[in-house]
C-alpha cells in the first residue's frame, strides 16, 4: 500500500533504446528503464495477449518464451532483455493464422472458461513440453536420472506456476497431456531433436 | 442438443480475445489510486505538489477537487465525494499520468493527511452493533420460524449443537476489475469496462455522471471471470471516467491485484450456528440456524446465509435467522452462490454430525429428511431430484464399500476417508429483451446485451437460438456484450441462460413465421417481463450431491483430495462442454474454500492482510486431481422454454463440506472452521 510517510522525491525517469524480437519481428524500441516486458508487449506493441493478472509473477497469466524459456514477463524488465527473442501466444501458432498443436488440445479439451489465464497457460505448457523433450526433472520426477515421463503428476506440478480462477485444470492437464501425446508423434515423423516448441 | 465447442475458443487461444483495458485508443493516458492508510479517519488535506511535479503528470483527484457525482445505493461508487475514511484501503485519490510507471510513481507521492480514529474490524459474537436486517440478499426475510424450534430441539432424541466459522473470501478471478473510458466531444462516455451486466453497469454509470442512459455505452465482449464481484460496478469504473474528463483523455485503469482486496467486494466471514434435533431413526423435529455476517459501513450487504436450510430437508420445527455487524471494513458482496456456499458448509457438515450421532449412512440420512413440498413456503417443488443425485453419486463414487468408522482406513502416514454433502441453489429467471434477425445470406443474428465472463453464455445461447430457429448453429451468430444491445439482467444467480434464454428463444418464435413471406433482412423482439411476471409460483430449485476423497498426512497434517465427484439434477444442460467445466471449476473453487482460502483481517490496523496471490492461496493445478462431474436426466417444465436451471454455482455449493466430512471420516476429528490448513489439522490431531 502507498504511505505518504515514505514519499520521497524521485528520480526523473530514465529510458534506454532496446531491441527486441517478437513473434519473429524486429522492433527498436525507446524504453522507460522502470518499464516491464509485459507492459512493452502489451501497451508499446500492441500484444495484448500475455495478460496481466497480478504484475507480482503470482498468477502465471503473463508468461511468454523469452529466448525459448518460459517467464513472467511481469518480472523481466524489458530494458534487462535488450536483443532478446520473445514468443508470445500470439506467435505460438506460426504466421500462417495455424494453431500449435498446445492451441489445438486447449479447444478440443475446454481447457479455459474466461480464457484470461489461457495465454500464459498455453505459453507455458508449450514451454513443459520443450522441457520435458529435453528430459529436465521437475520435483514430482521420481528419479531424477530417468528421462522424465509427461504423466498427469508430472504435468500439474510443471503447470502450476499459472493459476487459473476458473478452475479448469482437470481439462488443462488433459489438453498438456494430449498436445504431449501429439507433439511427440510429430516430431518422430519429422525424426527431428526436440526443439523449444514441441 | 449436441455439444458445442466454445463459440470465442479460437480468439481466446490465440490472443485475439479483448478484454477491458486492452482495446487501442489514441491518447490514452494511464491512473493509479491511492489508498488510504488508517482504518477509519477523517481527511485533512492532500499534499499533490511532488505528484504534479513529476513530468508527464496530468492530473492529481482527490475528495478537495474531484467532480461533485451523483449518488447511487452503492457507497463505494461516492469516489472522492468526502473527507471519510471508512476503511482502511479505500480509495482516497488518483493520478493519470502519460504512462502507467509516471502514474504508479506519482501515485506513491500523493500524500495524504488524517484524522485517524481506532478502527472497529473485529466479527464475534459479543459486538455490541449487532442487529436484524430488514432483509437479506436480495429480497428473503432475515428471520423465518415456524412451530417451537427450541422446544423441539431440547425434546429431541438425538441433538447436534454446533458453530461454524468460515472466513473471508476475495473472488480473485483472473482479470482484476478494469476500466477504459472514453469520453466524446458530445460528452458521450464509452466505459470498454470488465463486468458481469453492461445494461446495468450503464444504468448506474449514467445516474452518477447525471447522462441519459443514451449517452453511456458499456463494452464487454470478453471478461475474465467475475464470480460475482463484478455484478455491480466497482470504484475503477467511476475512477477511470473521472480521471479520463479531468485529463481530457481516454484513461485505462485497472486494479491492482492487491487493491482487489479493498475495492472488489468479498465473501463475508460467517459465524454459525447449527442446531438439529432427530428421534432415534435420524427423522429430524428441529432445525435452527442462525448466521452472524459483517458488513461495512458505507453499505448493508446482508447475505442470505440459511436460506438454503429454508428449502433442504423436512422439520415441524425449525427457525432460521440473519444476524449483521457494520464494521470499518470494505464492503462485502457476490461470491459464487453467496449464502448457499458458506450456509450449506454449516448445515451439511450438521447432518454429517447428526449422521454419526445417530448411527445412520449419511446418505440415508438426507433421504429420510427429504420434504414433499419446500419445508417453510409449503410450494411444490417444480422439481426436486436430490435423492436421484444422492444415490447415482454413490453408486459412481463406490460409497457402498465405506466403513462408515471413522479412522479406520490408514495407509502409511496417511488417513483416509469418504464424505459426502447435499448442494442447492435456486433456479432464477428475471425479465430480458432480446431481438433476432434474419439476414440476406441466410444466417441469423441474435443481439442480447448478456454477458460471457467465461461460463460458455455465448455458446449456450446460440445453441439456444438455433434449436429455436430450427437451423444449424453455423449459421446463427449471437452478439453480446455490449449495453447497446437490447437490455439484459446481470450474469448472476445463476440466471443468466434461463433470463437471456427465454428472451431470445421468444424472439427467435416472433420471427419463425416472418419468415414465410420471404423478405429479408428482417427482425423480431421480445420482452419477456410479462411473461415473468405471469410465471406460476413454484419452488425452484437445482440440487446435488458431492462426494470426496480424503489423504490426511498424520504428521504434517496436510489433506490431499484424491477425488472429488459431483452429480447435479439442473434440468436440461443446454451444453455438455462448457455445463461440464462450470461444475468441475465450482467444485475446484469448493476445495480451495475447504482447504486454503482465507482472507486475514488485520484487527489493529484494518483491512486485509492477505493482499496478493502469495498470500492468499487459491488452488493450483498441482492441488486438483480427479475432479468429475455428472448430471441426473431432469424433465421441469416449469422453468422457461429451454427447460433448464442454472449450473453456475451449485458446483461450489456443498463441496467445502462434503471435504470436511471426509476428513471426519478419515481421522474422527470434526473440523468446524475453514479452511482446513495443515496447521489447524495438526493442532486437531
Amino acid at each position: 500500500m502507498d504511505s505518504a510517510d515514505t514519499a520521497g522525491a524521485a528520480p526523473p525517469p530514465v529510458r534506454a533504446e532496446i531491441t527486441l524480437t517478437v513473434n519473429g519481428t524486429g522492433h527498436r524500441l525507446g524504453v522507460d528503464t522502470r518499464t516491464s516486458l509485459l507492459d512493452v508487449l502489451r501497451e508499446e506493441l500492441g500484444l495484448t495477449g500475455s495478460k496481466k493478472g497480478c504484475d507480482h509473477g503470482q498468477c502465471g497469466a503473463c508468461t511468454v518464451l523469452l529466448d525459448g524459456r518460459r517467464v513472467n514477463a511481469c518480472l523481466a524488465l524489458a530494458v534487462a532483455h535488450d536483443g532478446a527473442d520473445v514468443v508470445t501466444v500470439e506467435g505460438l501458432g506460426g504466421g500462417d493464422g495455424g494453431l500449435s498443436p498446445v492451441q489445438e488440445a486447449f479447444l478440443e479439451c475446454d481447457a479455459f472458461q474466461c480464457g484470461y489465464c489461457t495465454p500464459g497457460q498455453l505459453c507455458s505448457a508449450t514451454a513443459v513440453l520443450g522441457e520435458a523433450a529435453r528430459g529436465w526433472p521437475s520435483a514430482a520426477t521420481p528419479d531424477v536420472a530417468d528421462e522424465p515421463r509427461l504423466d498427469d503428476a508430472e504435468i500439474r506440478e510443471r503447470m502450476s506456476g499459472n493459476l487459473c480462477r476458473c478452475g479448469a485444470y482437470v481439462n488443462i492437464v488433459a489438453a498438456v497431456r494430449g498436445a504431449a501425446v501429439r507433439g511427440a508423434a510429430v516430431r518422430e515423423a519429422a525424426g527431428t531433436e526436440p526443439g523449444i516448441l514441441p | 442438443m449436441r455439444p458445442l465447442e466454445r463459440i470465442e475458443g479460437r480468439e481466446k487461444v490465440t490472443g485475439r480475445a479483448r478484454y477491458a483495458v486492452e482495446y487501442p485508443v489514441e491518447g490514452v493516458a494511464y491512473a493509479a489510486a491511492v489508498q488510504a492508510t488508517v482504518g477509519r479517519g477523517e481527511i485533512v488535506a492532500v499534499g499533490t505538489a511532488a505528484a504534479l511535479a513529476l513530468p508527464g503528470v496530468l492530473a492529481v483527484l482527490s475528495c478537495e477537487n474531484a467532480p461533485e457525482v451523483n449518488a447511487v445505493d452503492d457507497g463505494e461508487l461516492a469516489l472522492f465525494q468526502s473527507r471519510r475514511v471508512s476503511y482502511r484501503g479505500q480509495f482516497v485519490a488518483a493520478v493519470v499520468a502519460e504512462t502507467l510507471e509516471t502514474a504508479r510513481e506519482a501515485a506513491r507521492l500523493v500524500r495524504v493527511d488524517y484524522v485517524s480514529e481506532p478502527p472497529d474490524v473485529r466479527l464475534h459474537p459479543g459486538h455490541p452493533g449487532i442487529y436484524k436486517p430488514d432483509r437479506v440478499n436480495p429480497v428473503f426475510p432475515a428471520d423465518t420460524e415456524r412451530g417451537d424450534p427450541e422446544g423441539a430441539f431440547a425434546a429431541s432424541a438425538v441433538r447436534v449443537d454446533a458453530t461454524y466459522t468460515t472466513p473471508a473470501e476475495h473472488n480473485n478471478p483472473m482479470e482484476p476489475h478494469a476500466t477504459l473510458a472514453v469520453w466524446d466531444g458530445d460528452g458521450g462516455l464509452t466505459l470498454y469496462d470488465s463486468n458481469q451486466g453492461p445494461s446495468l453497469v450503464r444504468d448506474t454509470a449514467a445516474e452518477i455522471f447525471g447522462l441519459g442512459p443514451d449517452r453511456v455505452r458499456i463494452v464487454s465482449p470478453h471478461v475474465g471471470g467475475g464470480f460475482g464481484s463484478k455484478g455491480t460496478p466497482r470504484p475503477n469504473l467511476v475512477l477511470a471516467a473521472m480521471a479520463a474528463r479531468a485529463a481530457g483523455r481516454p484513461v485505462k485503469f485497472a486494479q491492482t491485484r492487491q487493491q482487489m482486496y479493498s475495492a472488489t467486494g468479498y465473501r463475508t466471514p460467517t459465524i454459525q450456528r447449527v442446531r438439529l434435533g432427530a428421534d432415534a431413526d435420524g427423522r429430524l423435529t428441529a432445525i435452527v440456524h442462525e448466521a452472524l455476517e459483517q458488513s461495512s459501513t458505507v453499505r448493508e450487504f446482508a447475505e442470505q446465509t440459511t436460506t438454503p436450510t429454508r428449502v433442504m430437508y423436512q422439520a415441524p420445527h425449525r427457525r432460521t435467522a440473519h444476524r449483521l455487524a457494520r464494521l470499518d471494513v470494505p464492503t462485502p458482496s457476490w461470491m459464487r452462490a453467496p449464502g448457499e456456499t458458506p450456509g450449506m458448509f454449516a448445515l451439511e457438515s450438521a447432518m454429517d454430525e447428526l449422521a454419526v450421532a445417530a448411527g445412520i449412512d449419511p446418505i440415508e440420512l438426507r433421504i429420510r429428511n427429504e420434504p414433499d413440498a419446500a419445508p417453510e413456503s409449503g410450494l411444490a417443488f417444480s422439481s426436486r431430484n436430490l435423492v436421484t443425485c444422492l444415490r447415482q453419486g454413490a453408486d459412481r463414487f463406490g460409497w457402498a464399500g465405506r466403513d462408515p468408522a471413522p479412522a479406520a482406513r490408514r495407509e502409511g502416514r496417511k488417513l483416509i476417508g469418504m464424505g459426502v454433502a447435499s448442494a442447492t441453489y435456486p433456479a432464477y429467471r428475471l425479465p430480458n429483451r432480446a431481438t433476432a434477425r434474419a439476414e440476406v445470406d441466410g444466417t441469423f443474428t441474435v443481439r442480447i446485451a448478456a454477458v460471457d465472463i467465461g461460463t460458455g453464455a455465448r455458446t449456450a445461447l446460440t445453441l439456444i437460438a438455433a434449436e429455436a430457429l430450427k437451423a444449424e448453429p453455423e449459421r446463427v451468430t449471437v452478439e453480446l456484450g455490449d449495453s447497446d444491445l437490447p437490455r439484459a439482467s446481470v450474469a448472476g444467480g445463476s440466471g443468466g441462460t434461463a433470463g437471456w434464454g427465454t428472451a431470445v428463444v421468444r424472439a427467435c418464435e416472433a420471427l419463425l413465421p416472418m419468415l414465410e413471406e420471404d423478405r429479408r433482412p428482417v427482425e423480431a423482439s421480445a420482452d419477456t417481463t410479462a411473461e415473468i411476471e405471469a410465471q406460476e409460483e413454484l419452488a425452484r430449485h437445482a440440487f446435488g450431491a458431492q462426494f470426496a476423497e480424503v489423504e490426511v498426512d498424520v504428521d504434517t497434517g496436510e489433506i490431499r483430495v484424491p477425488r472429488m465427484l459431483g452429480v447435479f439434477a439442473v434440468g436440461r444442460v443446454i451444453n455438455a462442454v462448457t455445463a461440464r467445466s462450470q461444475f468441475i471449476g465450482g467444485m475446484t473453487m469448493g476445495l480451495g474454500m475447504a482447504l486454503m482460502e482465507e482472507s486475514v483481517m488485520d484487527e489493529e490496523f484494518g483491512d486485509y492482510l492477505t493482499r496478493d496471490l502469495a498470500q492468499y492461496h487459491l488452488p493450483a493445478c498441482a492441488d486438483v486431481r480427479d475432479i468429475d462431474a455428472f448430471w441426473v436426466d431432469e424433465h421441469d417444465p416449469h422453468l422457461n422454454p429451454m427447460g433448464s436451471k442454472g449450473i453456475g454455482e451449485i458446483g461450489i455449493v456443498g463441496a467445502a463440506a462434503a471435504v470436511a466430512n471426509a476428513v471426519h471420516h478419515a481421522t474422527g476429528l470434526r473440523i468446524r472452521d475453514l479452511p482446513i490448513t495443515p496447521a489447524r489439522m495438526l493442532t486437531a490431531l
